[in-house]
């Protein structure tokens, strides 16, 4: 049963995908329908794997290392579930957003016959790349993966977001490039791709620190880790919102979890103390350059999408905090990876929650910015309480999920004796809480005499981005059972 | 000393790999960073290629050339959607360079596009002045 429900939430997705090319313009429904039965599917197994424990297929009954083998583990269910409920959630923001009235495309336009298409096909490439063990099916995953993010930043064919698509594919292909030279050397030096059996190898060859600094620097490029990062806020910003919401909350953890199962899963010994070291500090600056850059700007995705570059800086800090526990304490970073993973699930619905806010906000003002923004809380109540609920799990205010991962990476580095990095954690907190409270501030100021007026946004389409936000909170109020998927250090 | 058979195989690879990075980083013109992807990738595909030739069987391993076909087979695809949204880009007024102004930050001339400062400056554009016959010679070239 279990290992039918893992080939589902696989399939249905890119079955959906062709379901949209196969109708063209009215792939609406067929996205919808899609959407529900994987949400439903990627659920019922992640319940399956809580209660049972870790579910494996070996596709067409070829085991590793000719084979392939795809498990869902608890990490991997968790960000199954999570990329459900968001892409979810985006799928029927976006069904109204195409052929609602005040339509954001042309209703008879390529962005009407290829979004549905784009969405479905991103979403099952993350999904493959969630329970691949195997390092050349991962490389073909986030390429799929990336070649549909950078088509949906780049689908309303304007100028500036063509460009940002470009700048971004180039920064994709040369990660992608890195990532497969590193895996070329892995196999000419072990003879296997699966994670499971290179498990303690890694480090034995001398050709293994070369490939492992190719595919780091590689899928931190995709991560964008500063000072990588310079492809994302254009791209983040320029795409259409509900696009903007599925690349900022789950394509760079996409790249992130490929790194985190590298490291962690492969465990290569002879990285040295640099490595680490090297990832935690770009983290850090990712952390204070995103935050403030953030504060720079006047254009409500702008400032999302900057926010993006800074959140995803936490997720670097697990590599100084568990190399630090070293081989003395193996069981000392599992509050380091326990907190990077609520980081990561966390951001992820928070910031899908912004971007459908800001998307809500754009199609009732016309425009984001920050200025002109005056009155829009009391023309889109839920949405501005959505956006504050969304806010307060980036800023790590209790009793987000933000908040736990937070705490449990301050927690891993007093563990540590570095507290360093707890100061990181703490500053991008207070950051956080500046560069958000510009927008909201901008949205509860009472309007001048003139100001433009609002168009009406239905209210069930407001509660998309507050389910979403208030997921982010349950996950925080909830934290046990995502903490015990998420299980120790592996 | 003999050297054996996989070798220049995949030296080469390793210069392809080399050149290719260097174009993808270095250069700024959209066309000749596509085509350096190219070269980075056939390097990969090479020295891969190559080291599945190494050890002591006589035969070489066929995981790696399975492989290398599906590489070919996205590299293709990336290179095809790449010029696709080159042609787009010029065709929605776009130089044959990125924009090097980031959002927010400093904004510099939106017209003023890399591809202005390059080649030793004897291809200054005319701002305005048929940017798209500009841009075909500058893809000739």
């Amino acid at each position: 049963m279990s290992p039918a429900l893992l080939a589902l939430v696989l399939t249905l997705p890119l079955l959906g995908a062709l379901g949209a090319v196969a109708v063209g313009r009215h792939g609406g429904p067929v996205a919808v329908a899609a959407a529900l039965a994987t949400l439903a599917a990627a659920l019922w197994l992640a319940v399956r794997v809580a209660t049972d424990g870790a579910v494996s297929i070996a596709v067409g009954h070829w085991t590793p290392p000719l084979g392939i083998r795809l498990t869902a583990d608890g990490p991997a269910v968790l960000f199954l579930a999570t990329t459900a409920v968001i892409m979810t959630a985006v799928v029927l923001y976006a069904v109204h957003w195409i052929t609602g009235p005040k339509a954001g495309a042309d209703r008879d336009g390529p962005m009407v016959h290829t979004f549905w298409a784009l969405l479905l096909l991103l979403w099952g490439a993350l999904n493959v790349i969630f329970v691949s063990r195997d390092l050349f099916n991962l490389y073909v995953g986030l390429e799929l993966a990336s070649l549909a993010a950078v088509a949906l930043v780049g689908i309303e064919g304007r100028r500036e977001t063509l460009a940002a698509a470009l700048r971004y594919l180039l920064f994709a292909l040369t990660g992608s490039l890195l990532y497969l030279l590193g895996a070329a050397l892995l196999y000419s030096a072990h003879g296997t791709l699966d994670l499971g059996l290179l498990a303690g190898q890694l480090g034995r060859h001398p050709s293994d620190l070369l490939a492992l600094a190719a595919m780091t620097a590689g899928l931190a490029a995709k991560t964008a880790l500063f000072p990588f990062h310079v492809w994302l806020p254009p791209a983040h910003a320029g795409a259409p919102p509900a696009a903007s919401a599925v690349l900022s909350a789950l394509v760079p953890k996409a790249s992130l979890y490929i790194l985190l199962r590298l490291w962690f899963d492969a465990e290569p010994d002879g990285a040295g103390p640099v490595g680490p070291l090297l990832l935690g500090g770009l983290g850090a600056a990712a952390v204070l350059h995103g935050s403030l850059m953030a504060l720079r700007q006047q254009r409500l995705k702008l400032i999302i999408a900057y926010s993006t570059v800074a959140q995803l800086g936490y997720l670097f800090l697990v590599f100084p905090l568990v190399a630090a526990a070293g081989a003395l304490d193996p069981a000392g970073g599992d509050a380091a990876w326990r907190g990077t993973l609520f980081q990561a699930l966390s951001h992820a619905l928070a910031k899908a929650a912004m971007f459908l806010c800001a998307g809500l906000i754009i199609e009732a003002a016309g425009h984001d910015r920050l200025e002109r923004l005056a009155g829009t809380a009391r023309a889109l109540p839920i949405t501005l309480f959505a956006f504050g609920l969304a806010a307060i799990s980036l800023m790590g205010l209790p009793p987000s999920g933000g908040f736990v991962a937070k705490l449990l990476l301050i927690e891993a580095a007093f563990e540590r004796g570095a507290a360093a990095w707890a100061l990181v954690v703490l500053l991008g907190g207070l950051l956080a809480a500046a560069y958000l409270f510009r927008p909201l501030a901008a949205a509860w100021r009472s309007p001048d005499g003139d100001a433009p007026g609002f168009a009406p946004v239905a209210r069930r389409r407001q509660a998309l981005p507050m389910a979403l936000a208030l997921a982010a909170l349950g996950l925080g109020l909830f934290s046990a059972g995502p903490a015990e998927l998420m299980g120790g250090l592996p | 000393m003999n050297l054996p058979i996989w070798m220049p195989y995949a030296l080469c690879g390793a210069g392809l790999i080399g050149l290719g990075l260097y174009g993808l980083l270095a250069r700024p013109q959209l066309l000749r960073r596509i085509l350096a992807f190219n070269v980075m990738g056939a390097g990969i595909f090479l020295l891969f290629g190559a080291l599945a030739r190494r050890g002591e069987i006589a035969y070489a391993d066929p995981v790696p050339q399975a492989m290398i076909i599906t590489g070919i087979v996205v590299a293709v695809s990336a290179t095809a959607l790449a010029l696709a949204l080159i042609v787009a880009h010029a065709g929605a007024g776009g130089g044959e360079g990125l924009p090097s102004d980031t959002p927010g930050g400093g904004k510099r001339d939106e017209r003023g596009d890399d591809d202005a400062r390059d080649d030793a400056g004897h291809d200054r554009r005319i701002p305005g002045r048929d940017r798209r016959r500009n841009e075909r010679e500058g893809a000739a070239r």
